[in-house]
């Protein structure tokens, strides 16, 4: 890759990043995808800075590197079975850390391996504290498999297994998180580049489990444009939908990104998908849940 | 060197310990441990050990426990685990990922009935369902051989030759509660035997992929790979055998033991514990005349079908004792023996399902049926109640 060859909106090849990107190109990810995102704004938080081993279980992530013996990471990589990924990392970390090694071990996982599949291997790593960096590019389906619902999937989506649109929401991974009283867990927004690679900056340089939790558009399963991800993302932290807040050591919660509430981004967010058409959620059935998550936030975030 | 009276449990542990304080000077040691009957008092004493560079992870399942195994042995360190019944059921997944990564992880499976309903007993149904998926497996007598199976494991799976992940097998209770005076090597003899492990696909900084996509013409490369891996143990087993009598004194069996069958003319087949039940009949029978005999297969993967073929060639009635049913055929190893004597009247006898009390006079009752037997039967379930 060249210098200065445009990546991301806004955001050149500099000087400053990774000289070997966490993401190469000629990857196998689909356009659009947020996942791809994701790595770029890793990458260019960690520049040359640290040394990244990851570890993804069974997701898309596993399949963007290749056939075997190729790879399209710059990092090295482990595939871990699609439960297993966080019990991987501990040994991974465990023994870079008793070699002194300075290696930053990060679990890249989808919504399916942390939501559902791989939640009690990721509840147990991050009570124990392990010193991993654990991160969930949520694109709220069973993405590699073809789109079946998650327990990441929102109220009123249509996937191959809940037709109709799922009935119920999804869960709250950060207040999971937050209650672990872990030293860090934020979300972070796509549409946010600042503050995203201050993220990233931020939980690599820190020792314990960290955990980020990114909604990441994916065209395919969401029925969108695959140019309008970062807008989707954009609307959806606008209309309050997705929040942009960190927690520290499980009770410090700060809002970095303060959303407009506005019904008319929430619609935007809503008819730029394919996926809630069929149920016809609409805003006014998104509103009160949305507000009254607000309502807490607001209140755990305020200043003492 | 000292002795002990130990249970095959503390005598594991003892072992796995010595073991991961002999690679300090490499990559160090780490384990997950989780408790389960009849192995828990293994890694309650794991737990107990300060270990220099090691680390002892309490995971919350035995899927991560092997989790943590995979992920401490591809970043170079030297690993242990101990498992039983169910425990290896949950763990299956990762038990073949560790195989098909080729990583030489020890775990110290204690044999307990599958459930439900729940049975805490000896049966080997549990590790022989994992009969396929890469591992070594090795079948123990008593708790001498515990021990210095263990500390032999890491010699062999950590060859560069080999490379392959290791289950040393021990009778539930018979073994693992069962105080039995025993051998202790010294940390410097353990330091001696054992080099530092070099894992040569150990993950550093190179960006490297491990399991990424295969496509049918790498699998079938990697599988004939790891075949070839199995292809090489006896080779690297007989010289770690020798090495291992030189540093301590003491002999490693060999893959299939064999007891009064130079000469035997009916014999009975089994594995782990039984022999010890079957040793003091084959005797008895030898003083009324009758040619009996035994043997022990040791080692299930890699199969030892030449040795198997050879000690039974000239054997013309066999009876084989399986503590295991693969339900809708037969004992297993009745099915894996079968093919190396097609010459010998062969009865398969499944007895002491669930851990029941096989005694001597149950196997006087095999042998007297077999010297009587016609033809080779349909396998048959004995209760012994």
């Amino acid at each position: 890759m060249t210098a200065n060859e445009p990546v991301m909106a806004g955001l050149p090849h500099s000087e400053q990043d990774r000289s070997d990107p966490v993401l190469r190109a000629g990857n196998t990810n689909c356009g659009g995808c947020g996942m791809s995102n994701g790595h770029l704004f890793m990458s260019r938080a960690a520049g040359n800075d640290y040394q990244i081993q990851m570890v993804i279980p069974a997701c898309c992530g596993i399949v963007t590197p290749g056939q075997f013996p190729y790879s399209n990471y710059g990092v090295p990589v482990v595939a871990s079975t699609f439960g297993g990924a966080a019990a991987v990392a501990c040994g991974l970390s465990e023994v870079a850390n008793q070699n002194d090694d300075g290696y930053r071990v990060v679990v890249w996982a989808g919504d399916g391996g942390t939501y559902d599949i791989g939640f009690a291997t990721m509840s147990a790593s991050a009570e124990r504290n392990d010193d991993i960096m654990y991160v969930c590019y949520d694109n709220e389906i069973y993405g590699n498999t073809g789109g079946q619902r998650s327990s990441a999937t929102p109220k009123g989506a249509s996937t191959t297994t809940t037709p109709k649109g799922k009935d119920v929401g999804k869960k709250d991974i950060m207040g999971i998180l937050g209650a672990h009283g872990i030293p860090y867990a934020t979300t972070i927004s796509l549409a946010h580049p600042e503050d995203a690679i201050r993220k990233f900056k931020k939980a690599l340089g820190m020792k314990g489990f960290r955990f980020v939790h990114i909604l990441a558009p994916c065209p395919t399963g969401w029925k969108s444009e695959p140019g309008e991800g970062i807008e989707i993302v954009r609307l959806g932290v606008k209309a309050g939908l997705f929040p942009i807040f960190e927690i520290e050591d499980g009770f410090k919660y700060t809002i970095n990104v303060e959303p407009e509430m506005c019904d008319e981004s929430l619609g935007d967010y809503l008819s730029k998908q394919g996926r809630f058409r069929k149920s016809g959620v609409t805003v006014a059935d998104l509103r009160e849940s949305i507000d009254r998550y607000w309502r807490r936030l607001r209140l755990l975030s305020r200043d003492e | 060197m000292s002795r002990q009276l130990i249970s095959a449990n503390h005598a594991a542990a003892e072992a796995a310990t010595m073991a991961a304080r002999a690679n300090k000077n490499a990559r160090g040691f780490a384990s997950g441990i989780y408790p389960i009957t009849p192995q828990t008092e293994c890694i309650e004493y794991l737990a107990k050990q300060e270990i220099e560079k090691g680390a002892v992870v309490r995971v919350e399942s035995e899927h991560s426990a092997m989790g943590v195994c995979i992920g401490a042995a591809l970043s170079g360190a030297r690993t242990f685990t101990a498992s039983a019944s169910n425990g290896l059921s949950y763990m299956v997944e990762n038990i073949a990922t560790a195989g098909f990564y080729r990583l030489p992880i020890l775990m110290y499976a204690v044999n307990r009935t599958l459930g439900p309903p729940w049975n805490i007993w000896v049966d080997h149904g549990d590790t022989f369902q994992l009969r396929d998926a890469g591992w070594m497996h090795v079948y123990c007598e008593d708790n001498q051989e515990v021990m210095d199976s263990i500390l032999f494991a890491y010699r062999v799976m950590e060859d560069a030759r080999i490379m392959l992940p290791m289950m040393v097998c021990a009778d539930a209770f018979v073994l693992s509660h069962t105080m039995m005076m025993t051998d202790m090597p010294t940390q410097e003899q353990v330091d001696a035997y054992l080099p530092d492990l070099n894992l040569p696909h150990a993950v550093a900084s190179e960006p490297v992929t491990v399991g990424g996509l295969d496509f049918p013409r790498e699998t079938e490369v990697h599988r004939r790979q790891h075949q070839e891996a199995f292809d090489r143990v006896p080779e690297v087993y007989a010289e770690a055998q020798a090495e291992f009598e030189k540093v301590f004194g003491r002999k490693i069996p060999d893959r299939v033991v064999p007891y009064q069958m130079d000469d035997a003319e009916i014999a009975i087949v089994c594995i782990g514990t039984f022999a010890s039940t079957v040793k003091p009949v084959v005797d008895k029978l030898r003083k009324q005349g009758i040619k009996a005999g035994l043997v022990r297969l040791r080692m299930l993967r890699p199969f030892p079908e030449q040795e198997m073929v050879e000690i039974l060639s000239g054997v013309e009635r066999i009876g084989v004792m399986d503590r295991d049913i693969s339900l809708g055929m037969g004992g297993v190893l009745w099915s894996e023996t079968r093919g190396c004597a097609p010459h010998a009247i062969m009865q398969n006898y499944m007895i002491g399902l669930g851990g029941g009390d096989v005694r001597a006079g149950h196997i006087e009752t095999i042998f007297t049926e077999l010297l009587e037997q016609k033809e080779s039967g349909k396998p048959r379930i004995v209760e012994v109640g």
